[in-house]
């Protein structure tokens, strides 16, 4: 009944706009116009309208900034990200600028030069010269883009020379959950693969594998230590994910088959970054940001980052593989 | 060709309307089910998105569409992602890639280049009807056991291979690898009649240099395809084959559903690079036909050259040529070698060139023009804004230090929706009203086109312009809900915001259909060149007869952007402000643009 009601409301808006339309024409044949032109008024109304736009384009633009600015993602919290912050910043001096001055001048022109009869267009149908201004301008600004992006890139894929200091930690996904491993005192992960799953060993670790033995596995959280370069390795079991740690600027896909890595130094520890969010309950996250499957919103684990020694408490507290 | 059209001239309503080998009725037909098909993308992301801006909220709209998707009027998280899966294939292929491509593909070509038809009307008619089929099968896709397809457009193994990692990775995944696989047959057919008519039909006179920008831009989109579209058929073959046939081309060392799969060796690696192999010239694929038909408006809606046609022409070939080697920068946070991702951000930067160079030639175009704003015009203008808007996001997003944290996240939504959907759909949008009268004989209300870029342009930006922000507060893409997040859950004040925009716009589409259909029907009669433009098809006659023009083909004189050209004494030179092709140049006057 509903539906019937709908067909024959949605019938009769079409019939009156039809008859409206034609009503229209007629009129306005009959005052001997060719229907189809645009006429001045018009075109001088769709001139202003251009102006009207422009301003209130912008009008958004600055409102977003304003109102959503407190909500992008804090400073970051690992030393490779506070060079690509400043690399995006960079960046959007080049682009805003571009969009602003570009966007003036489209929407301008339009306006400026709406149809005037007594006017004639000026046959302008090039010039080598202001073409190749604009071909250069760009070329020069993005080879500074490209030269500083490129070096970033490099330092950052760069892993952690194995000699130093550092923290190994192998992460895997499974829909929709996230676990971990530590190195253990050794400092090496021991050998996993998924024809080792069996039972409480849901990483797959190979027991027989000497380095296995003091791997620390861990679910729901991982703690790491302010001030020092962790290197991930992640692994897959089932589809592709990808662990995403935005406050820190890092992001790797998880490939079933593939062994993936990443590094960074974090910088800011839980306790601090707090206080800078004024959160109380603020807590660093790593998220699933490759589609995986149903429930692929809802996939995450907690990230503490702390001083050296709570890490280590931390650490110690955690059994190893071989006492389970 | 020549010597056969009349023997077509009577023929019964099957062969007219249904099998027909004419390009004009053949374009019509791929514009109607483009736009069908679109119309359903479209429905599709309003469910989504209502499901976004009021998470868990119950709507009769997603109750009435959903049915048995939805319980309660509440869509089940798999269905949100079969939802979004076949909104993404629907409006990149069928909608921007063969709707717009075939539509004005079809309809200029022959008409612009002086040819009666397409080289092969058969291949051609071909080409509308696996493409028909391919979209019936999409659709039925949508009703199957398991719902359709929900690995996300870009169907990455192993989620799409395997059902037990989503419902939609069954039957659904099944006929959607058929379904494309007709796609790319029916694409092939109509990309290689396109370069052929273009090379070997063109009139007399009409050299390359004299060929109007939308004939350039079809005939490079045309070799993209080609070059492409072949490398995704063997992607999908590949996962056909792993799905079913038990193969390792894409899988390797899989636990799931309690069970260590037998597949090995495998990397989805190798499906991402065939997949981007052709995805993203299939970003120029769907956006150059737009830049095209946005030229050929431009210029002649500002009674004006194009300017700097030769470098215009460049931009266009540098713009395909680029996009063939770039398609890595997709793939920065997959595992591949870093050293690959320094050389994509290299190639997939130095596009922003060649790009610029269009968007400040549209901008001179305008510049000391004499601009009639037709729907048309409105539309064109609006692409070159959000061609410049989208496109600047492009250069952090192409950059591998900076994508890192914003792979993935609504920052790409928004990037990529304005800069391809926006204006891909401008582009086609403005084709539509600017040839309407060539394909109906008839023209569509200003008024009512007036209305509907206004609200569309203000609309769309209130989508995706909001979802920048989204991106860089770190929320990731493809979330049935934000809300399992403290992090995120600030962000429900710009997620209704943008539902409301999606919302509004949708419903400014109905402007359009109704316009569409009321003037094909009753709108005002066209003269034969309404806009007073210069290229070939506004010298054919309103009515359609097979073979395009009812004596010779008429011979080309001179390039089809001689606006508002004077003599020494600042006087038009035909008396008007435009001339014709098909004018002889006169004893002083120099042809292009001199």
């Amino acid at each position: 009944m509903v539906a019937l009601v709908a067909i024959v409301a949605v019938l009769l808006i079409v019939i009156s706009a039809v008859q409206t339309l034609k009503i229209a024409e007629l009129w306005a044949i009959n005052k001997g116009k060719v229907i189809y032109e645009v006429t001045q008024k018009q075109n001088k109304v769709q001139a202003l309208l251009m102006l009207v736009f422009l301003v209130a384009y912008f009008a958004f633009f600055a409102w977003q900034v304003w109102k959503w600015g407190d909500l992008m993602l804090p400073v970051s919290a690992s030393e490779h990200g506070v060079v690509t912050d400043r690399l995006l910043n960079i960046t959007y001096a080049f682009i805003i600028p571009v969009f602003v001055i570009t966007h003036i001048f489209l929407f301008w022109f339009a306006y400026k030069y709406a149809y005037n009869p007594n006017r004639k267009a000026t046959f302008f149908s090039h010039s080598n010269k202001l073409e190749l201004v604009w071909t250069i301008i760009p070329s020069i600004a993005l080879t500074v883009l490209i030269l500083f992006g490129l070096s970033s890139w490099n330092e950052i894929m760069t892993p952690v020379d194995s000699e130093k200091e550092h923290v190994l930690i192998e992460v895997q996904a499974q829909q929709f959950s996230w676990s971990a491993r530590y190195a253990g005192a050794d400092g090496k992960l021991g050998r996993a693969g998924v024809e080792f799953i069996e039972g409480v060993n849901a990483m797959g670790v190979d027991i027989k594998d000497k380095n296995s033995k003091d791997d620390k596995i861990v679910r729901g959280e991982i703690h790491l230590p302010v001030g020092i370069p962790v290197q991930f390795v992640f692994r897959s079991i089932d589809v592709i994910h990808s662990a995403y740690m935005p406050h820190f600027r890092a992001q790797m896909n998880c490939v079933p088959g593939v062994k993936t890595q990443f590094n960074f130094v974090p910088t800011i520890t839980t306790e601090e970054m707090k206080k800078i969010t004024n959160n109380e309950d603020f807590n660093y996250i790593l998220l699933c940001n490759k589609i995986c499957g149903a429930a692929h919103y809802n996939m995450q684990m907690d990230i503490i980052v702390e001083s050296k020694e709570d890490y280590e408490k931390w650490l110690a507290e955690q059994k190893q593989f071989a006492e389970n | 060709m020549s010597a056969t059209h009349h023997h077509h001239e009577e023929q019964d309503f099957l062969f007219k309307y249904i099998f027909s080998q004419d390009h004009k009725m053949i374009s019509k037909q791929f514009l109607i089910t483009g736009f069908l098909m679109g119309f359903i993308g479209m429905v599709m992301s309003t469910l989504f998105r209502l499901q976004l801006g009021f998470p868990g909220e119950s709507f009769w709209a997603i109750d009435f569409f959903l049915g048995s998707w939805a319980e309660n009027g509440v869509m089940a998280p798999d269905k949100y992602l079969a939802l979004v899966t076949m909104h993404g294939t629907i409006m990149v292929f069928f909608l921007l890639t063969a709707g717009l491509s075939g539509t004005f593909s079809n309809l200029l070509i022959p008409l612009q280049i002086g040819a009666r038809d397409m080289a092969s009307g058969f291949l051609n008619m071909l080409s509308y009807w696996f493409f028909f089929v391919s979209s019936v099968i999409m659709l039925i896709s949508l009703g199957v056991e398991g719902g359709a397809a929900s690995a996300g457009w870009t169907i990455y193994p192993p989620l799409s291979a395997l059902p037990q990692a989503i419902p939609g990775s069954g039957l659904g995944m099944t006929l959607w690898l058929v379904a494309m696989a007709i796609f790319i047959a029916s694409s092939l057919l109509g990309s290689l009649n396109y370069i052929v008519t273009i090379l070997n039909l063109r009139t007399k006179g009409m050299t390359m240099t004299r060929l109007p920008l939308t004939i350039w831009a079809f005939l490079v989109t045309a070799i993209l395809g080609v070059l492409s579209f072949p490398v995704l058929l063997s992607a999908a073959l590949l996962l056909i084959f792993d799905r079913s046939f038990g193969t390792s081309f894409y899988l390797s060392d899989i636990y799931i559903g309690g069970q260590v799969l037998e597949h090995s060796g495998g990397s989805p690696i190798l499906f991402e690079h065939l997949f981007w192999f052709l995805g993203h010239p299939e970003v120029y694929i769907v956006l150059l036909p737009a830049l095209g038909i946005t030229s050929e408006i431009v210029s002649t809606m500002s009674r004006k050259p194009i300017f700097g046609y030769r470098a215009m022409v460049t931009s266009i070939l540098a713009i395909a040529f680029l996009s063939v080697i770039v398609w890595g920068h997709h793939m920065f946070v997959t595992g591949m070698n870093p050293f690959l991702g320094a050389v994509f951000t290299f190639t997939t930067l130095l596009i922003a060139i060649p790009s610029a160079v269009k968007v400040f030639n549209y901008i001179t175009t305008l510049w000391k023009g004499n601009i009639i704003f037709s729907p048309a015009m409105l539309f064109s203008i609006g692409l070159v804004s959000t061609f410049i808007s989208g496109g600047v996001t492009g250069l952090i997003l192409g950059d591998s230090a900076l994508d890192i944290n914003i792979h993935d996240t609504y920052f790409v939504v928004g990037h990529f929706h304005i800069v391809m959907g926006l204006s891909a759909i401008f582009g086609m949008f403005a084709g539509v009203y600017h040839w309407f009268p060539k394909m109906f004989g008839r023209m569509m209300n200003n008024t009512l086109g007036f209305f509907h870029f206004w609200i569309t342009i203000v609309c769309a930006y209130g989508v995706f312009f909001p979802m920048h922000f989204l991106g860089l507060a770190g929320v990731p893409r493809r979330y049935y809900t934000n809300s399992e997040f403290p992090l995120f859950e600030n962000m429900i004040d710009i997620n209704e915001l943008v539902t409301w925009f999606a919302i509004v716009a949708a419903f400014a589409q109905l402007l359009f259909v109704f316009n569409f259909f009321y003037s094909a029907l009753r709108g005002p009669r066209s003269s034969q060149n309404p806009w007073r433009a210069n290229s070939l098809e506004w010298t054919a006659p309103v009515e359609h007869i097979h073979g395009n023009w009812p004596g010779e083909i008429p011979e080309v004189h001179r390039w089809a952007y001689d606006y508002s050209k004077v003599d020494e004494n600042g006087e038009y030179i035909s008396g008007e402000d435009f001339i014709s092709q098909v004018v002889p140049l006169g004893p002083n006057e120099k042809d292009g643009g001199h």
